[in-house]
């Protein structure tokens, strides 16, 4: 037994929305547990409707989703369809939404449950009765929410949807005429990538945290280089290097046919103003942030740090790593015999201080 | 070990000498003192402040853009604790921030900062194999004030050099504290490039009262400081005190100028 937590059911609700963009450049989250996408023209890409429902849903059931799907004209037949339609992946060809609404119970139509019982007291229980009877007793008597779900449903009303708006992942590649193989070509590759990614950068003020460098290669596989950087960075020279510098790693096998750039990270950036020897003295921290990120992606995470200094009476746990701390302010000095004081008893619990002059 | 990549320039560009310092720019404490406007020198140096020792480096002081080999003395060699001493105190007395490099983590803040060395200007890595890569990258950065490497084993001449040339393209100082695990190691007697070779060994301190003269050990730390190699200069040696909390060495008072010993009795002292 879990709580249910409808916060975070929405919140997924809204990942799934964001990552049905593969399929369809338009999609929404219909909470409580729908999603609309918005297929057109996008169909035959994935050859057709019927298997393009079929893929969405095997690549739901391989991520522990199980779904039903339903394509339709409308947005709301597909809501109807896709829920009432009693099968699990339902294409409603064109034009025949109509007809297809017409079986479906009125409970189809997104309305609370207090009218679709109204509407089964009054003897309605299909929407084909529902869309053949005089629409004015109907709004008088349950408003005008009915009739408008209906009308969406049939199209006579035109229902946009909200998309979500796609996370706008900087990425860029590059693909080669011959194979690459060697690592000088790689080296000449990489700052055209990366110049062309910051100069995205720059146009949005951000700075890359984390870049991930694909290499394509000719066997359709491909091989991922993953660095990150301290603080958001957008100097080509500095994520050149980092790049450089795991070259040896890549396996090109074959031979890389295309390189891709993607930075799954970014951060504003802005500009601010590089110390000069002309203001005198140099006012600002010293900036290591350039050293940290090359010493940790060689490295490895965690083998850069710094140590900070807590309350304890074990020397050994006196200390802790923090990997980017403020430096703080210092608690503890060992003791100066010559200072006079001397502790002893230290270790029994309670410290008391002897004078020796 | 140590990866082989095109150095700019070239290892051979440079001169592995360091250019004889001009008066003017001994005289100058720190490259990032408050000398506007000018570049920092290469020949800058950053004095002991004790004319004995300041006075027979040519450099008067460490000079700065170079590599120091730090040895220990004795059973210490495993360790090094008096080398990462004297590191912390010759750093304490340059501001700016500091890369601590080691095999693993085995470093105690409180420790540094008996020499003055504060833990917020530190940034610790710990290189596991690759500790001269590691010192390298952080040579080249010239925002560091000092870098300190704890090696372990054979430091060969190439590598060494390499050290050296990255130094000197930036003012940092770097220290390399020497250890091994064999007592007397010859591989800690090969020639380096570096530009001097200290050896810091533990001497007993004297007693800290006068009128307790068996009572020892309490008493500001003594070292026994080697200057076993120094390039244009002679090699020599003093008895020191250690570091005190700004990093700085006293002389160590000749026993003949020690204080009289008190005729207070010893039941009195405790």
């Amino acid at each position: 037994m879990v709580d249910a937590r409808p916060d975070d059911d929405a919140a997924a609700l809204e990942r799934l929305a964001a990552w049905c963009l593969r399929l369809s450049p338009m999609t929404a989250a219909d909470p409580p547990d729908g999603v609309w996408m918005d297929v057109t023209g996008c169909a035959h890409l994935h050859g057709g409707e019927r298997s393009m429902l079929d893929l969405l849903l095997e690549h739901l059931g391989n991520q522990g989703f199980a779904g039903r799907a339903a394509a339709a004209d409308t947005p709301g037949a597909a809501h109807a369809v896709a829920r009432h339609g009693g099968e699990q992946v339902l294409v409603v060809p064109s034009g025949t939404h109509v007809d297809a609404m017409a079986l479906l119970p009125v409970a189809s139509l997104r309305i609370g449950p207090d009218i679709a019982d109204g509407l089964r007291r009054l003897g309605f229980d299909l929407v084909g009765q529902l869309a053949t009877t005089a629409r004015g007793p109907l709004a008088r008597r349950f408003g005008d929410g009915l009739l408008l779900r209906l009308d969406q449903a049939l199209g006579r009303v035109h229902e946009p949807i909200q998309p979500v708006m796609p996370p706008e992942v900087v990425s860029v590649r590059r693909t080669f005429v011959e194979p690459l193989s060697t690592a000088e070509a790689f080296a000449t590759v990489i700052p055209v990538l990366v110049g062309e990614a910051c100069a995205v950068l720059e146009r949005r003020g951000q700075g890359a945290r984390r870049l991930d460098l694909v290499y394509e290669r000719v066997d359709a596989t491909i091989q991922v280089i993953q660095v990150g950087t301290a603080r958001p960075v957008r100097d080509v020279r500095h994520l050149g290097r980092l790049l450089d510098e795991r070259i040896e790693d890549v396996d090109p096998g074959p031979g890389v046919e295309a390189m891709r750039l993607v930075l799954p990270l970014v951060e504003p950036l802005s500009y601010a103003q590089p110390a000069t020897d002309l203001a005198g003295d140099r006012t600002g921290e010293a900036d290591l942030s350039e050293l940290v990120d090359r010493l940790t992606n060689r490295l490895g995470p965690g083998k850069v740090y710094r140590l900070q200094p807590v309350e304890s009476d074990v020397p050994e746990r006196s200390q802790t790593p923090c990997p980017r701390c403020p430096p703080a302010t210092i608690e503890r000095r060992l003791h100066d015999p010559r200072d006079g004081h001397v502790p002893s008893g230290c270790w029994s619990g309670r410290s008391r201080c002897r004078r020796w002059r | 070990m140590f990866s082989i990549r095109s150095y700019p320039g070239g290892p051979g560009c440079q001169s592995l000498r360091p250019t004889r310092p001009s008066s003017r720019a001994c005289a100058r404490a720190s490259p990032r003192s408050n000398d506007a406007g000018s570049r920092p020198s290469r020949a800058a140096a950053l004095p002991f402040g004790l004319e004995a020792i300041d006075g027979r480096l040519p450099w008067r002081g460490l000079p700065l853009g170079a590599v120091h080999e730090l040895h220990a003395a004795g059973p210490d060699v495993e360790v090094g604790a008096a080398p990462a001493l004297f590191a912390a105190g010759v750093l304490a007395r340059r501001p700016g921030p500091v890369v601590w490099i080691g095999q693993r983590r085995g470093v105690f803040v409180h420790g540094l900062l008996q020499a003055g060395l504060e833990h917020g200007r530190i940034v610790f890595v710990d290189a596991g194999k690759a500790v001269l890569l590691a010192m390298e990258e952080a040579l080249r950065h010239p925002e560091v004030a000092g870098v300190v490497c704890e090696l372990e084993g054979r430091l060969d001449l190439v590598a060494s050099r390499r050290l050296q040339l990255a130094a000197e393209g930036s003012d940092v100082l770097g220290l390399l504290i020497r250890r091994s695990r064999r007592f007397d190691d010859p591989a800690l007697r090969q020639p380096s490039a570096a530009v001097t070779r200290w050896r810091v060994g533990t001497l007993s301190s004297p007693p800290p009262l006068a009128h307790a003269p068996d009572l020892s050990g309490l008493h500001r730390p003594v070292w026994r400081l080697d200057l076993s190699r120094c390039r244009g200069g002679e090699p020599a040696s003093w008895t020191v005190e250690s570091c005190d909390a700004q990093g700085r060495l006293a002389m160590a008072a000749v026993l003949a100028d020690r204080q009289a010993a008190s005729a207070r009795p010893r039941a009195l002292a405790g």
